[in-house]
Formats: structure tokens, C-alpha cells, sequence
């Protein structure tokens, strides 16, 4: 290969996608606009949703209680709820989201306390209701409470001291770092999106400068020149990879900024104060790990893209491609599907979990080194295949 | 200087089996000549320009342009080559002087040469009005004139045309027989083809009837005309690729 002359191609492909708008969209546009957009919308409805659901007064219906005052006052007095009279029809109220909850009294409540017979209330809800579990969650703490203030005025009465009821208590710590946290709940998914962007950043600039060139026209003219059909192919080549890597670039810093800037909002919004940072040289890692993927990814995409004549045919072929990088990507991404020798062996697959471990904090080095190295060898195997049939009359002038 | 012997190319189709596109093609054209390949749709003119340019590969048979062997040395070959035909577009997002500057690159002139080259040939086609618009925006006879100057960036000694005027306007194919001419009288060896009668009647120096992939008849005007009695030229054609059938 002769690099003055594979530049000379890349600096003129270079130029043309950054005149073609098609290219821009899904190269820059799409990552700096979707991710922000991505946020502010599950920012807004987290806010909007998670909050009424907080500060919502729930209407509740009690069933039973008519013999037990004490409880039945305590209960019209908790903040938060809003009883309502009970009806027959109290499941279903509950389940057609009228009301949040229905409280079950049994008989003799407040005298099977006294008399210390255990009894069972029962609270009936609508799981994986927001508004249905708040209200639930209300008035199981306040039962809780209410047993724990029969209890200490027994103890009370026996003249025992209120402490009895807790001779230690338990506290749990997380003592591992913000990063480690952080790579726990979101380490699968950032290798994830990486795989997707650059597969998806170089998808439309091969296509384009395979088989849109044939239907064009234009492959003839730059197959007139007096430079090797290696030189041409190297020089498309290395214009897929820019397109691919940039993509997944700027879509790591757009979604990196874009959840630093709705972080707050959500956290607030869920009421948690869950701590989470990756370090960007975690990330820088990762990307280099995923540099061969994106040349293996580019060179593949260009040798499937020579195969068409046109681009719609290409699109045909690609289509079913993407369904092959997506599905080890998102196995990847899964809890649960960890690093082995076996998973290693999967390409694609085998990036996307090395790079989970990685963004762990934990340096698996011989994998990665295996990883690394497998993923170079079919990268260059990708390329050998795209130059072969850049040299292939057949393909090239496919009839 | 293009001599070719014996040229054949063959495909292979998956519903019409083994097909002889070029079938021992023989000829040849001198510096300041300008050789006309005169054939039907399909006839094989096309495939064998493209062996000459060595976009394609003779599957036997030989070729030398300008000194050298399409097979062994196709870079060189290509060196010294200009290849005009309608397969032959423009890239629609350069403008007109980038496009000729990126094929002078390519062609391994300095950036000094380029520069005086594109405005020796802008001037002399008259483009500098479009010198910066992108190719998209222009009409089909300005798109001619870029292509024409791509070509001719290397000032090269051959120059090959497929059908340059396939599709063309009367005033855009009228520049392109007339760039044609000027080439032969820059003394370079020059070789066309065309369906077009009245093109090769008024342009060529020689002519080769090309049929179902074989040479059938070869010469001047001139000696068509005498070997087949006949004085049009369709007439001469016509019944060359007749005596094929």
C-alpha cells in the first residue's frame, strides 16, 4: 500500500461526507441532539410522574375497624392518605386505579391487642404502581410504627426500659467506590452504546462510498486513475473508521454530559442519593478496546456494501448485519453474562464484556490481551477480504 | 501508441453460461490517429476500452499502450491514459477545480503543475465561470468540460473515449467532437467508440467494426468503402455485422 496515495482518497472522502448532510445527521447531529433530548424527556417524566406519586394523598379504603376506635383514629390521622367509605367493590376499585389501597381490620383489633392476640391486617395494592406502592409503603410504616408504640408501652407498663426492643441495631454501608457503583448498574451498557454508534456511524459512509459510488458512476472514474486499487480501497477504508470512531465519540460525550446535567433532576426526582462517576481514562480504555472492533466493523461494512450494486441493495444486506452486531452487544450489556474463556471467544461479545470488566475498575489482563489481539486479527481479516474485493472485476462490475 | 492483440475477455453468467464479451481483437493506432471502434449495443466496444484503460483484465490476449503492457504494468499503462466515457461521473459534492485538482493528485503532479494545468484547461474550455460550483449544480455540457479536464490534467499521450457523446445535447456533443480533433492535432494517439455513424464519418482516421465481441472489418473510410462497395458508411456496417450473423 502506498499511504500518499491512500490519503490523497481519504482527504477527498473526507471532504465529500462532510458536504453530505445525510452523513452530518447521523454522524454529529444525531448523537449531540438525541442524548440531550433522551434525558430532558425521561428527565421530565421521571419528575413529572415520580413526584406526584410522592406527593400524592391517596384515597384508601379501610375494611372493618368499627370495633377497634384506636386504630381506625390513627389511621384517619396519617398524612398522605385520604380514606374513603369502603365499598364491596374495594379489589376492583384498587385495580381499576381509582383508589391506591384497601386496609384489611380484622374483628377485635384494638382488644386482641390488649388481650395480646396476634391479628393480621392486611393491605391490599396494585404492584408496580407507582401511586398504588407509595401508598401501600405508607401505611405499612405507619402499622409498624403503631406496633412498635404497643410494644414500648408495654414495656412501659412492666416498667422495662424502652431500649429492649433494640439491643443493637444494624446499619449497611456500601464501601464500594462511586465509579464501582456506577459500573454495576451502567458498565454493560456504555460498551453497549459504543458497539451500536461506531457499527452505525460507519454503516451509512460505506455504503455510500461502495455501492452509492457504482450506482453513481464514479467508481469508474477514480478506477481510471493510475493508483492501486488498494491505495483506493485503504484510503475509503480509513474514511469508514473516522466516521465510525467520531460517531461513537461524540455520542459518549453527549450522553456523558447530557446525564451529568440530568443527573440532579432525576436523583431528586427518585428521591435517591445515589453517587455514580466514571473516570473519562476509564472510558479512554475502553475506547481503544474497542478501536479494532470499529476497523473490523468498517471493513466489513465496506466489503458487504461492494457486494451491491446500488445502495438500496446494500441497505438489504446491512439490515440483517446489524441484528448480528446488535445481539452479542445487548448479551454483553445483560447482568449476569460474565467474562469466561468461552464468552472471550465470541467476537464482539467478547469486547463488550472485557470493556464492563474494565469500566469495574478491575484489569483483566489477559483477556484483555487475547481480546485485543483476536479482535485485530479479524479486523485484518476484514480488511484483506474488503481489498480482495475491491481487486474482484466481478464485484466490482457486477452486471 | 495502442496495439492490441489477440484481446479476448470472457464472463461468466450464471443463466447465459461462458460469454466471449471481446473475441481475439486485433488493432492498433498511431500517435496523431484517431481510431474509431464502431459497434452496436453490446458489440463489445465498451469491455474493450475498458482492457485498454486496464480497468479490466484481457482474460488472453495482449495490449500495449504508450510503451507498455496492460497486463504486466496496468499503473503505468493508466499513467498515460486519459479515459473519458458516460460511465465515467463526477463526484457531485466537489466543485469543479477540486475535482480536477484531486484527479492531478492522484496522477502524482505537484501542487505547483496542478495549479497550472487546471488554469491552462480552464481557460482553454472556458470554465472559469463554474470553477467553484459543485459538479451537482451544473448543466450536462459543463459536466463535460470537468471530465474533460480530469482527463487531461497529466496531459497524457492516449486518450480513450466510450461513446463521450452518449446522451449529450448538439452543442455538448459538438464540444466533445471537437476537443476529439484537437487531441489528434496535439499528436496523441486517440481511440473512440460510438453507435453514431455521422461521429465516426467525420472524426475518424481509421475505423474497426466491432460485432458480437470480433473485429469484422478495419480500415479507412476509404478502404471500407472500396472493400465493400458501398460508399455510407451504416451500409458498410450493416453488412459487416451481417456477415457475422
Amino acid at each position: 500500500m502506498n499511504l500518499r496515495n491512500a490519503l490523497i482518497v481519504y482527504r477527498k472522502e473526507l471532504r465529500d461526507m462532510l458536504r453530505d448532510k445525510r452523513t452530518i445527521r447521523s454522524m454529529v447531529i444525531m448523537p449531540l441532539v438525541a442524548f440531550p433530548l433522551l434525558f430532558l424527556g425521561i428527565g421530565y417524566i421521571s419528575a413529572e410522574f415520580s413526584g406526584e406519586a410522592k406527593t400524592e394523598i391517596a384515597p384508601v379504603m379501610i375494611h372493618g375497624g368499627e370495633d377497634s376506635p384506636k386504630v381506625l383514629a390513627a389511621l384517619h390521622d396519617l398524612a398522605g392518605i385520604h380514606i374513603v367509605p369502603y365499598r364491596d367493590d374495594a379489589i376492583r376499585e384498587v385495580s381499576d386505579k381509582k383508589i391506591r389501597a384497601v386496609v384489611e381490620i380484622p374483628p377485635g383489633f384494638d382488644a386482641a391487642i390488649n388481650s395480646r392476640q396476634p391479628k393480621n391486617i392486611s393491605i391490599g395494592y396494585f404492584e408496580n404502581n407507582d401511586k398504588s406502592e407509595e401508598a401501600e409503603s405508607k401505611i405499612e410504616t405507619f402499622f409498624e410504627k403503631y406496633r412498635d408504640q404497643v410494644v414500648r408501652a408495654e414495656l412501659a407498663a412492666r416498667g422495662l426500659p424502652a431500649n429492649l426492643m433494640d439491643p443493637f441495631t444494624v446499619k449497611s454501608k456500601n464501601v464500594a467506590s462511586a465509579s464501582q457503583v456506577g459500573a454495576a448498574l451502567f458498565g454493560g451498557w456504555i460498551p453497549y452504546l459504543i458497539i451500536i454508534f461506531s457499527f452505525t456511524g460507519a454503516t451509512y459512509p460505506a455504503m455510500d462510498m461502495a455501492a452509492g459510488e457504482k450506482e453513481r458512476g464514479t467508481m469508474e472514474t477514480i478506477l481510471c486513475s493510475p493508483i492501486s486499487r488498494t491505495d483506493i480501497v485503504m484510503g475509503k477504508f480509513l474514511m469508514v473508521v473516522t466516521a465510525s470512531v467520531v460517531t461513537a465519540v461524540l455520542s459518549l460525550i453527549s450522553l456523558g454530559v447530557s446525564f451529568a446535567w440530568a443527573k440532579p433532576k432525576l436523583l431528586a426526582a427518585a428521591h435517591s442519593t445515589f453517587q455514580m462517576s466514571i473516570e473519562p481514562s476509564t472510558v479512554a480504555v475502553v475506547v481503544v478496546m474497542l478501536l479494532p472492533l470499529a476497523i473490523l466493523f468498517a471493513s466489513m461494512l465496506l466489503a458487504v456494501s461492494l457486494l451491491a450494486k446500488s445502495f438500496r441493495e446494500a441497505q438489504t444486506y446491512i439490515g440483517p448485519m446489524t441484528f448480528i452486531v446488535i445481539a452479542p452487544a445487548i448479551i454483553g450489556a445483560l447482568p449476569g453474562v460474565e467474562l469466561n474463556w468461552k464468552t472471550a471467544l465470541v467476537p464482539i461479545l467478547n469486547t463488550s464484556l472485557v470493556s464492563k470488566e474494565i469500566i469495574a475498575g478491575s484489569y483483566p489482563w489477559l483477556y484483555i490481551a487475547a481480546i485485543f489481539g483476536m479482535t485485530c486479527v479479524y479486523a485484518t481479516v476484514g480488511i484483506a477480504t474488503a481489498v480482495a474485493m475491491f481487486n474482484r472485476e466481478d464485484i466490482l462490475f457486477r452486471a | 501508441m495502442i496495439e492490441a492483440v489477440k484481446l479476448c475477455k470472457n464472463f461468466k453468467d450464471k443463466k447465459r453460461g461462458d460469454i466471449h464479451a471481446v473475441d481475439n481483437v486485433t488493432f492498433s493506432c498511431k500517435p496523431g490517429e484517431i481510431y474509431g471502434l464502431l459497434g452496436a449495443n453490446g458489440a463489445g466496444k465498451t469491455t474493450t476500452l475498458r482492457i485498454l484503460a486496464t480497468i479490466l483484465a484481457p482474460s488472453s490476449g495482449t495490449a500495449n499502450v504508450a510503451g507498455f503492457d496492460v497486463v504486466r504494468e496496468p499503473q503505468k499503462v493508466r499513467a498515460r491514459v486519459g479515459f473519458l466515457s458516460t460511465a465515467t461521473a463526477l463526484y457531485d459534492r466537489l466543485t469543479a477545480a477540486e475535482t480536477v485538482e484531486y484527479f492531478g493528485q492522484l496522477f502524482g503532479l505537484d501542487s505547483a503543475t496542478i495549479q497550472r494545468r487546471t488554469n491552462e484547461l480552464f481557460k482553454a474550455l472556458d470554465m472559469d465561470e463554474f470553477r467553484d460550483r459543485r459538479c451537482a449544480k451544473l448543466s450536462t455540457g459543463m459536466k463535460q468540460k470537468v471530465s474533460i479536464a480530469r482527463t487531461l490534467i497529466h496531459d497524457p499521450p492516449v486518450m480513450i473515449f466510450d461513446e463521450p457523446t452518449n446522451g449529450l445535447d448538439v452543442m455538448a456533443a459538438r464540444s466533445i467532437t471537437d476537443f476529439i480533433r484537437q487531441c489528434r492535432d496535439r499528436g496523441k494517439t486517440v481511440i473512440f467508440s460510438t453507435h453514431v455513424m455521422t461521429e465516426a464519418e467525420k472524426l475518424c482516421d481509421r475505423i474497426g467494426i466491432i460485432h458480437a465481441g470480433r473485429m469484422r472489418a478495419e480500415g479507412s473510410l476509404e478502404q471500407l468503402r472500396q472493400n465493400y462497395g458501398k460508399d455510407s458508411l451504416e451500409e458498410i456496417f450493416v453488412e459487416a455485422s451481417g456477415d457475422a450473423q
